[in-house]
């Protein structure tokens, strides 16, 4: 649960970053918003990672009563945003790659690259990271209103279902 | 033999010093020993010689290089105390590999290319070091800056071609190399390392 609102968090930090960083002219201030969003990403891929194995070896609650069109149409946008949680930091560390930029998390950490430096590559990867992002974005968008509607039209409580158990 | 195939022998044998006087296509200007003779003054081979650069930006290493640059080299490895050599760098010619970076680093702040096109380097010293290692000690100018620069070079001989292969640490505030805004060195770091691999035809052997 923790992790889901951190996540949560640095997600749509980081995809903030990335949408106002894009269109920026060169400058240090850009090269300063590019690094933290390379490795804001790696973060999430790393605590993605630990999240999908907490899912695959926890039961999650049963789901809570509602028509069943919105149970699959639940079910299928959870896992659409786990594949796209690592389909889009992937795409951007290729991209980084294919552009000539490996990265260095937080500085320190020299991460491998798995594309070659090709520029061609870079533009297809830097279009491929941006439409999923922007996908990502769109479902996340759709998951906080279903969220919402749950809680606040339908008040089934299902809010707290991502909340610290009660004592 | 028939005096026909002797007049063609001939001709051919007398060609083939003509051919040896046509000098190899490179960016050097000729030096004036160019003469028809096959122990030419040593010459910057252009293709295969390379100048590269790598900076460190938040701790990514960039690798850049320059494309367009010139040696003229007058260097006897018997005698290396007696040996010069100066060198030149059109600095517009600069790449990072990507064309956006590459119009930043001809701008004020970074190289100020279109306004001080050319680095140069005048050794005043070589000295051997043993095991066909050479320290060459000289002056860079760059960027209107001008400061002595000393640089181990490896010298390996093969078919004719000498290769040398050395490199340096410089430091890019001392010549005022991404000023302003990009002085901060957390940005990109002070030490920028400096490789190169010169290829000369007419050295002696070593």
């Amino acid at each position: 649960m923790a992790l889901h609102w951190l996540l949560a968090l640095l997600i749509i930090a980081t995809f903030g970053f990335g949408v106002y960083m894009a269109d920026l002219p060169f400058s240090p201030s850009r090269l300063k918003l590019y690094s933290w969003h390379k490795w804001a990403g790696v973060t999430i891929l790393l605590l993605s990672t630990l999240r999908l194995l907490w899912r695959l070896s926890h039961r999650p609650p049963a789901d809570a009563p509602m028509p069943a069109w919105q149970a699959r149409a639940a079910h299928a946008t959870h896992l659409l945003l786990y594949v796209l949680f690592f389909a889009v930091p992937l795409a951007g560390w290729a991209y980084s790659s294919a552009a000539g930029f490996p990265i260095v998390w937080f500085g320190v950490l020299p991460l491998p690259d798995f594309v070659p430096v090709d520029k061609a590559l870079a533009d297809t990867l830097k279009e491929t990271h941006k439409l999923l992002a922007f996908a990502m974005a769109g479902l996340v968008l759709m998951h906080i209103a279903a969220a919402l509607k749950h809680q606040l039209i339908d008040r089934d409580g299902l809010l707290l279902r991502m909340m610290p158990a009660r004592r | 033999m028939k005096p026909i195939r002797l007049m063609v022998l001939t001709a051919l044998l007398a060609s083939v010093p003509a051919s040896w006087a046509q000098t190899k296509p490179s960016t050097a200007a000729k030096p004036a020993a160019a003469a028809p003779a096959p122990a030419a003054a040593p010459q910057l081979q252009a293709a295969g010689s390379e100048l590269l650069f790598v900076s460190r930006q938040m701790g990514v290493p960039v690798e850049g290089r320059f494309k367009k640059f010139d040696a003229q080299l007058s260097f006897d490895p018997k005698k290396p105390e007696a040996g010069r050599v100066a060198f030149t760098i059109d600095l517009g010619s600069a790449s990072l590999g990507a064309p956006e970076f590459d119009a930043e680093l001809g701008k004020a702040a970074w190289f100020d290319s279109k306004r001080l096109p050319q680095a140069s380097f005048q050794s005043s010293a070589i000295k051997a070091l043993g095991g066909g290692k050479f320290e060459v000690s000289g002056k860079l100018s760059l960027k209107g800056q001008t400061r002595d620069l000393s640089v181990p070079i490896s010298l390996s001989q093969a078919g004719g071609i000498t290769t040398a292969n050395g490199s340096f640490v410089l430091k890019r505030l001392e010549f005022k190399i991404g000023d302003g805004e990009w002085a901060d060195t957390s940005m990109v770091a002070n030490e920028v390392q400096v490789k190169f691999k010169l290829l000369f035809s007419g050295v002696a052997a070593l």
